[in-house]
């Protein structure tokens, strides 16, 4: 187990810039997660660090050693694709041990029976190891992509959207094992992902990726409550933040800069009229069984609150709204530092 | 009653009528005689005597022998039968059925060196032109080559014009090099005709193989040559497969090049078959008997294969 450390790493493909100027340490025992949309540069940065890709700049340090010109094979990486990460031709087993055949490590026979059951056992497909690699179900096939990874003990595990192929049910509880297996074997993690889920549930800390540049690293509380810009603000929780224009909300007392005003949406607190300055009506309610996303008018902008399923509230009612800890960001949605509540 | 109506009348658009499943049948049937019919018709000329064999008309019940095989693996002199009385009593039973003729094995005839000729140079350019094939079309499929496209398309012209049009300068160089009737000479001819077709045939297959699978490899360790032994050819082996079957077939079968560069030693089965017939007359027993070993190997080869072959439908059903 080691860290890893990515120095000034860019990236270009032809005329688009994957990885610009991207430094990021991965510290050991840590599941870090690379969160962006699809294009930001994560699958690239992560095939820069298994060596699949040369950096055009920028340096990639595993266990204080540059690795910059290694080849793939001698950095010490297991890699979870995204897909087609198991052999077709081979059973579940062959698959599981094709990591320690590797001739490079050459790994004894008994060895790697032990260790591809001990990985069967962890991931609970002991039964399915003389199954064809194509006769698994999707979760299946996804548990033995990341036991390829696991039966090996590497300084570093890296994991492209591993479960961005299975249905929702399997991928939350895949996640959990995953969060358990990391826990368990105190492995080195570097996830990419563009599920804002997944990166709030496992990730030890988060990097919040866009246009092939690192937006905001730290934890998942810290990116969720105190995001240093308005994408970073919109990347993470459903509903959405509500950001709403400086202008439209001149009753209240807003830090010199001010532009854009961020309220989560259960920072954003209604009440029947009485005496407050911001004044919505009410334009829909979405019933969601545990709590109501009341779908609000404030001077034509839309914003959404959650609220209790049992709280009276009519189509067209006004009422008064309260912002609990808003975020100031200013003309370009950087955030303003300033303590005014 | 709308139950009873719909049984009536209306049919499933996915299962087939009876009636549809049986006229596409028999046309499948048809076509099948159709086509083994002459081949039906050699293997049976091939046991028939020398006149059954040319009988008008023909005749489709005879009495077999086995006079044409022995024809064809033999050479004989005719003698009288004053001579043929006083030899020792025949010792085998093909050289009693020679006397019969008024005739006398003098030796093996040259079909077992033509067949095993055709065997070495057929199986060699085929295996040198997929093996060439595998490796280039490899590159071209993973590789940033610069002028790749053009290179492949000259690789391909080289199939443009027919391969008789180069005959004659190929016919000089071979004679410069000595390769003229050699079997080297003919495994790399066929090899340099065959491994345009390789390349190209072998690159479509290789391009849908994901390189997640020989990235994954090289990750875990793996040197390119070793990943694409151990990943990619297993998953390429029904490309493979039929890119070796009309790479064999071609060079099998291959006539013109064959009669123009060899004559003795390196000589094929296609050159040798018509030489059967003007050996004593006209001997079509003989020759049908040639042609039906000759078809033995491609049809064993395809037969070997087809498990591959047929894997071929299934080829990329795996999770996309």
């Amino acid at each position: 187990m080691a860290d890893v450390i990515l120095r000034n790493i860019s990236k270009r493909f032809g005329a688009v810039e994957a990885v610009r100027e991207l430094s990021l340490a991965v510290n050991d025992g840590e599941f870090l997660v690379l969160l962006g949309p699809s294009g930001a540069g994560k699958t690239t940065t992560l095939r820069l660090i298994t060596g699949l890709e040369q950096p055009d700049s920028g340096s990639v340090m595993i266990n204080g050693r540059d690795v910059t010109l290694d080849p793939p094979g001698s950095r010490d990486i297991a890699f979870v694709f995204q897909q087609y990460s198991l052999y077709p031709h081979l059973s579940v087993y062959d698959n599981l041990a094709f990591p320690l055949r590797s001739p490079a490590r050459r790994v004894p026979e008994p060895v790697i029976r032990q260790r591809v059951e001990q990985t069967a056992e962890l991931l609970h497909i002991a039964s399915k190891l003389n199954n064809r690699a194509t006769r698994l179900s999707g979760g299946e096939m996804q548990r033995v992509a990341i036991g390829r990874a696991l039966v090996r003990d590497p300084s570093i595990y890296l994991m492209d959207e591993p479960l961005s192929s299975l249905d929702a049910k399997l991928r939350a509880e895949l996640r959990l094992e995953l969060k358990r297996i990391q826990v368990e074997l105190g492995a080195t993690i570097l996830y990419v992902t563009h599920d804002q889920v997944e990166a709030m549930t496992m990730a030890t800390r988060i990097g919040v990726i866009k246009d092939g540049q690192l937006l905001q690293l730290g934890t998942p509380r810290e990116i969720y409550e105190s995001p240093s810009s308005t994408y970073v603000a919109s990347r993470l929780g459903t509903p959405q933040i509500n950001l709403l224009p400086a202008r439209l909300a001149s009753e209240i007392v807003l830090p010199p800069g001010t532009e854009t005003i961020g309220i989560r949406t259960e920072h954003l607190q209604i009440a029947a009229r009485n005496g407050g300055r911001l004044i919505g009506r009410v334009h829909r309610v979405e019933h969601l069984g545990e709590q109501n996303h009341v779908h609000l008018d404030y001077k034509g902008q839309t914003l959404v609150t959650l609220a209790d399923p049992r709280q009276p509230l009519q189509v067209g009612q006004e009422v008064e709204l309260h912002l609990k800890h808003p975020l100031y960001f200013d003309g370009v949605g950087q955030r303003i530092n300033a303590m005014v509540h | 009653m709308t139950a009873a109506i719909a049984k009536s009348t209306a049919h499933s658009i996915v299962e087939s009528t009876p009636r549809a499943k049986a006229v596409a049948g028999s046309l499948v049937i048809l076509y099948a005689v159709i086509t083994i019919l002459p081949l039906v018709w050699i293997v049976a000329t091939a046991f028939k005597s020398q006149s059954d064999a040319i009988a008008y008309p023909p005749k489709v019940l005879f009495q077999p022998t086995l006079e044409g095989y022995v024809n064809l693996f033999t050479v004989r002199t005719r003698q009288t039968p004053d001579f043929i009385a006083k030899l020792p009593p025949p010792e085998t039973w093909y050289d009693k059925l020679v006397r019969q003729h008024d005739m006398v094995i003098a030796g093996p005839s040259k079909v077992v060196p033509r067949f095993v000729n055709s065997l070495i140079i057929g199986f060699g350019s085929t295996f040198l032109a997929v093996f060439l094939g595998t490796l280039a079309a490899y590159a071209f499929s993973r590789f940033r080559i610069p002028l790749a496209d053009d290179l492949l398309f000259f690789i391909l012209s080289t199939r443009m014009m027919p391969p008789v049009a180069v005959a004659i300068p190929i016919y000089l160089m071979y004679r410069q090099l000595n390769l003229t009737d050699t079997r080297l000479g003919m495994i790399l001819l066929y090899t340099a005709v065959n491994v345009s077709l390789a390349v190209w045939l072998l690159k479509g297959f290789i391009d849908e193989i994901p390189r997640e699978y020989e990235e994954a490899a090289l990750v875990d360790g793996y040197t390119r040559l070793q990943a694409l032994r151990k990943v990619v050819l297993p998953q390429a082996v029904t490309g493979i497969a039929a890119t070796a079957i009309f790479c064999l077939i071609f060079s099998w079968n291959e006539y013109a090049f064959a009669v123009l560069l060899t004559s003795g030693e390196a000589q094929t089965m296609p050159p040798f078959i018509p030489f059967i017939i003007g050996e004593g007359g006209q001997d079509w027993p003989a020759v049908a008997a040639a042609t039906t070993l000759f078809v033995v190997p491609i049809v064993l080869f395809t037969v070997l294969l087809r498990k591959h072959l047929l894997r071929g439908i299934t080829f990329g059903a795996v999770r996309k």
